[in-house]
């Protein structure tokens, strides 16, 4: 069964937390590079582990269209979603 | 923003970072004395960070070929070699690397760096997958991207990680290009190939192997890791590099797969691209006698790197995991690793400076190459430095 787009974001935003001051709030439209300052670097290290807890792979070539939490989210899900 | 503000704005980033006056990428390199020493500024270095292994480029053997080719067949073959035509210094150095790798065929390419993008373009494509470690080289990534293929990577050296991504994959495993180092730039550490091999056997994936910093290193003959650890018939290509351990220009892939020849028809880094000159391939051919006659070369070499790697262990600096002659000092900030690259400059050693995001983990580091041309005790001298800036700069 295809997960829930609301619970990835969820999930999502989990994760992003980590990488984050805990008195930032994150919400979809949220600019993954501008406002959470998530470099390249940081950005691949985030996709292994979005990989691990959702299992499944996201080709590199995918992130170059990802600027914002919503944008990662959709993406997870399409890839979740064709399995 | 304009194409050239964005250029402004990679100059405020490089200048916040870096301080003023200080030429840390491209430092000038005024005269070269040898393979170990030069002159930057007015003062003498030692050189302990150009990947110059065996410490070949001052060879005598090679010097001597290069100079009759340059006399023999000018000075640049003007074109590639689909347009131009392949020189016989060309085609017998690929028949020499196939020999040396006992292998069915070779090709040689204008540098390491295009060797992998022609490879990886030449082989994987939209559809097909490539798998590659995180740690990779530049020029994998470059390879992958220009291949169109889906890029997927996996933690660097974790083998249940990289076979998890192979299972996800699921049919499409046997349309996956693997791509590993034996010995990785940056940290110095080596692939764990009996795994890799393994895995993907198991898989039906196709592996391919870049030697370009373990050529000369590791093996009996200097192969590399396939020779260090007997797995030749386990990896599909070989990739690698004359820059380093054969002290030219260019690169090379070896294979057993006969296929490997179509890539001179359809791999772009190789079609549109300018043969290596007379020089640069003469000088590489007996570079190659040199390296695989070279046990002594390969003692010396692992002595120095041993030697140094111990000390700087024992001084408490965070070293990359495994002792070789690539060794990499991990420091926790770029402006560490600054002072620290300049302080060894300011006594007369030239080593390398990598800084986030080419650094693994988003740190940073100071990266030494050693050379079998070093002395014992250059290595002592250069450990005497680090102790003492270990002092004045952590402390």
């Amino acid at each position: 069964m295809a997960t829930d787009y609301n619970d990835i974001l969820l999930r999502l935003c989990f994760h992003l937390k980590q990488f984050t001051s805990p008195d930032v709030i994150i919400i979809p439209e949220t600019d993954l590079i501008n406002e959470l300052a998530i470099d390249s670097v940081k950005l691949l290290n985030l996709v292994m582990e979005i990989e691990d807890e959702f299992d499944i792979s996201v080709p590199l070539n995918a992130l170059a269209d990802v600027q914002t939490v919503h944008d990662l989210a959709n993406l997870i899900h399409h890839i979740k979603s064709a399995k | 923003m304009s194409l050239l503000d964005k250029l402004d704005a990679v100059a405020a980033a490089r200048k916040a970072l870096l301080p003023e006056g200080l030429e840390v990428f491209g430092t000038p390199i005024e005269e070269v004395y040898s393979a170990t020493e030069a002159r930057v500024g007015d003062r003498r270095i030692l050189f302990l960070g150009t990947n110059n292994y065996l410490g070949l480029t001052f060879a005598p053997e090679c010097l001597q070929a290069a100079h009759e080719a340059l006399d023999k067949e000018g000075t640049g073959t003007t074109g590639s070699r689909m347009a131009n035509g392949s020189y016989s210094g060309h085609r017998a150095l690929e028949r020499e690397f196939a020999d040396f790798y006992h292998c069915h065929s070779g090709i040689v390419f204008t540098t390491g760096y295009q060797a992998n993008l022609a490879m990886i373009s030449g082989l994987a494509g939209a559809g097909d997958v490539v798998l590659i470690d995180g740690d990779s080289h530049a020029s994998i990534y470059d390879g992958c991207r220009l291949s169109g293929a889906e890029i997927i990577r996996f933690r660097h050296n974790d083998v249940a990680d990289m076979e998890k991504r192979l299972r996800r994959l699921g049919e499409r495993s046997r349309s996956t290009l693997i791509v590993a180092e034996g010995i990785y730039s940056m940290l110095g550490d080596q692939a764990p190939l009996a795994e890799i091999v393994s895995i993907k056997n198991a898989y039906n994936s196709i592996l391919l192997l870049d030697e370009a910093h373990s050529l000369g290193v590791l093996g009996k003959t200097g192969q590399g890791l396939v020779e260090e650890t007997g797995l030749i018939d386990g990896v599909d290509f070989i990739t690698g590099t004359f820059s380093k351990s054969l002290g030219s220009i260019g690169g090379y892939c070896v294979s057993n797969h006969p296929q490997l020849d179509q890539l001179r028809y359809i791999s772009r880094p190789y079609i549109f691209t300018a043969s290596p000159s007379p020089a640069t391939i003469a000088s590489a051919r007996a570079a190659l006698k040199l390296l695989r006659d070279g046990t002594e070369l390969r003692r010396q070499l692992w002595q120095n790197s041993r030697q140094l790697y111990a000390r700087l262990k024992a001084l408490g600096y965070q070293l990359g995991p495994q002792p070789g002659p690539v060794i990499a000092n991990i420091l926790d900030s770029p402006q560490q690793a600054l002072m620290l690259w300049k302080g060894l400059l300011d006594h007369g050693i030239y080593v390398n400076l990598i800084l986030p995001p080419a650094a693994p983990e988003g740190k940073a580091l100071v990266r030494c190459s050693v050379s079998a041309a070093h002395t014992s005790e250059q290595m002592d001298h250069v450990g005497d430095v680090f102790a003492e800036l270990r002092k004045s700069i952590f402390q």
